[in-house]
């Protein structure tokens, strides 16, 4: 009985250590990705060349779902104005819903799902394929070279994916509400332009995508960095990543929107 | 035998060497290298060769600095690599061009730009200049027209060879390869062993191959270590060894099944999990 708790304390010990010391790496993993990317603005085309690559791989699953949640957001936020007989504000309803919450969260999400994955097998496998121990041992960092490059991208990358969908989106919210249903068409964009404020929606907004693109992209390569270099390692960092930068997603998400809009 | 070889180190010098180097991945994995010594003459053609999972490849991760010995000193041109911070390390891995065993090309990047990496990190040259140094490796690899393929495109044979070229960009002093024989066909495997001799002529380079390929290896290689449980079961040069008596070369150079590396993997005995080890009288 003593020896049975003794060894789940044991194991609990062991886990709680565990953890810590992978939150720690990740951090000192985090810093040396900050520290050397100084370097990059002499390179930016490493950068540049990595947003193209990133925006390419989520551009159209962006736009299409862009499209069906703006779709969705005029049925759903007309059938409940049009209770309160206030369905000329469903433009207002529809770039608030997107500008604030649903464009940088479900971007983030797509992207995990989407560039996150691809990015953590990519690494995953050129670590598998010891192209990361060779990069090493012709004296090139490949946390300067590879990983710094891909983050920024991620970063720059997020809220411009963001940004299309919210703009997808609200043509989305407009293509039901107006030639659909039949709400007053310079309502719907004169609520909008007179309820949406630039700093405080479409700015909290964007920081919040920033935010999300930085834990995304970083959790892709963290996972794929630290991957087992086998098959089995880089699918388990591939599904890693999906799972734990979805619920940073959601729970920073908590957070900013608590600090952001609580005034 | 040795003494000649001895005197051949103490002639023309040591580029890199191991002294009594211990080494294990882990403090509770058993030890990988067990007071390991060797010596890597400058301009020669040294072979490390053993079974899988001796400790070969752990040998070249050591000499640059991938992993740190646990005892011992590595050295390169008489400094201890285990001691050298970041910015020694890429001093000194400058100086090392290393083959790894399945190529490692960037699969993002054409044959051609493969090449040109080492170039474009570290030296300020022009396009033009590195056009024609790239192009002068991949001809000396046979490869001049496939620059534009990428290593999707290729055989592996090919692909090794691409690597070699870019292995040897910068004209390293001391030239690493890992198993560069592994999965290569007859005539690939071929190609390999008589550039790895003509560019360690060639360019006066230091060369350590890792193998365990006895034919090629010893048609080309001016020393011969054989590891054995993490230490040096043998050593000599290839036509000292081929006359040797001791059990465990002769198992390795004849490909034995069975000898000091025993074919079974050691534990109970046939009879014991037979259940045939007690006696009539049990």
């Amino acid at each position: 009985m003593i020896d049975r708790m003794v060894d789940q304390i044991t194991r609990l010990g062991a886990f709680v250590r565990f953890s810590i010391s992978g939150i720690g790496h990740a951090c000192l993993m985090f810093l040396s990705v900050l520290g050397r990317s100084v370097g990059l603005f002499k390179r930016f085309r490493l950068v540049s060349d990595q947003v193209f690559f990133l925006g390419n791989y989520s551009f159209v699953i962006i736009a299409v779902s862009g499209l069906f949640v703006g779709f969705v957001l005029g049925l759903q936020g007309y059938y409940t104005l049009n209770r309160y007989g206030s369905e000329q504000a469903l433009g207002l309803l529809v770039a608030l819903s997107l500008t604030r919450e649903l464009g940088p969260v479900v971007t983030a999400l797509l992207f995990a799902g989407r560039a996150g994955t691809s990015l953590t097998a990519e690494i995953g496998l050129m670590k598998a394929g010891e192209q990361l121990s060779a990069m090493e041992m012709m004296a090139v960092d490949p946390i300067a070279r590879v990983i710094a490059p891909r983050f920024w991208a991620g970063v720059i990358a997020m809220p411009i994916l963001a940004a299309i969908f919210s703009a997808v989106g609200i043509i989305g919210g407009y293509l039901v509400g107006v030639p659909l249903i039949g709400v007053d068409s310079g309502a719907f964009w004169s609520q909008m332009q007179g309820g949406v404020d630039v700093l405080k929606d479409v700015g909290n907004g964007v920081i919040k995508s920033m935010v999300f693109g930085v834990a995304v992209t970083f959790i892709a390569l963290y996972q794929g960095y630290e991957s087992k270099p086998t098959p089995e390692g880089v699918s388990l960092a591939t599904t890693r990543t999906v799972v734990i930068s979805s619920l940073a997603v959601l729970a920073l998400d908590f957070l900013l929107t608590a600090v952001m809009f609580s005034t | 035998m040795h003494d000649n070889y001895n005197m051949q180190i103490n002639t023309s010098g040591n580029l890199a060497a191991l002294e009594n180097v211990t080494f294990s991945y882990a403090p509770q994995d058993r030890n990988i290298l067990e007071g390991l010594s060797m010596s890597f003459p400058k301009g020669k053609l040294t072979a490390v060769m053993g079974g899988s999972g001796c400790g070969k490849t752990t040998v070249l991760r050591l000499l640059g600095g991938q992993v740190k010995a646990n005892t011992g000193k590595v050295l390169f041109e008489e400094e201890d690599v285990g001691q050298l911070d970041n910015q020694g390390l890429i001093r000194i891995r400058r100086k090392m061009g290393m083959l790894f065993q399945f190529g490692a090309l960037f699969t993002d990047m054409s044959v051609f730009e493969n090449v040109a990496f080492p170039l474009r990190e570290h030296t300020p040259l022009d396009e033009s200049s590195i056009t024609d140094l790239v192009m002068l490796k991949l001809n000396a690899v046979g490869l001049r027209n496939a620059r534009d393929l990428m290593p999707s495109q290729i055989s592996g044979g090919m692909a090794r060879r691409v690597a070699f070229a870019r292995a040897v960009a910068l004209d390293p002093p001391l030239i690493m390869y890992d198993e560069p024989f592994a999965g290569l066909d007859p005539i690939a495997l071929g190609v390999t062993a008589r550039l790895i001799k003509e560019m360690n002529n060639a360019l006066g380079a230091t060369s350590i191959l890792v193998t365990h390929d006895v034919p090629e290896t010893f048609e080309i290689a001016d020393y011969v270590y054989f590891i054995a449980n993490g230490k040096i079961a043998a050593e000599g040069t290839p036509s000292d060894l081929m006359q040797s008596n001791d059990l465990f070369v002769r198992q390795f150079i004849d490909a034995q099944p069975d000898g000091p590396v025993p074919f079974h993997y050691p534990g109970k005995s046939l009879k014991e999990d037979f259940g045939l080890s007690r006696t009539k009288h049990d």
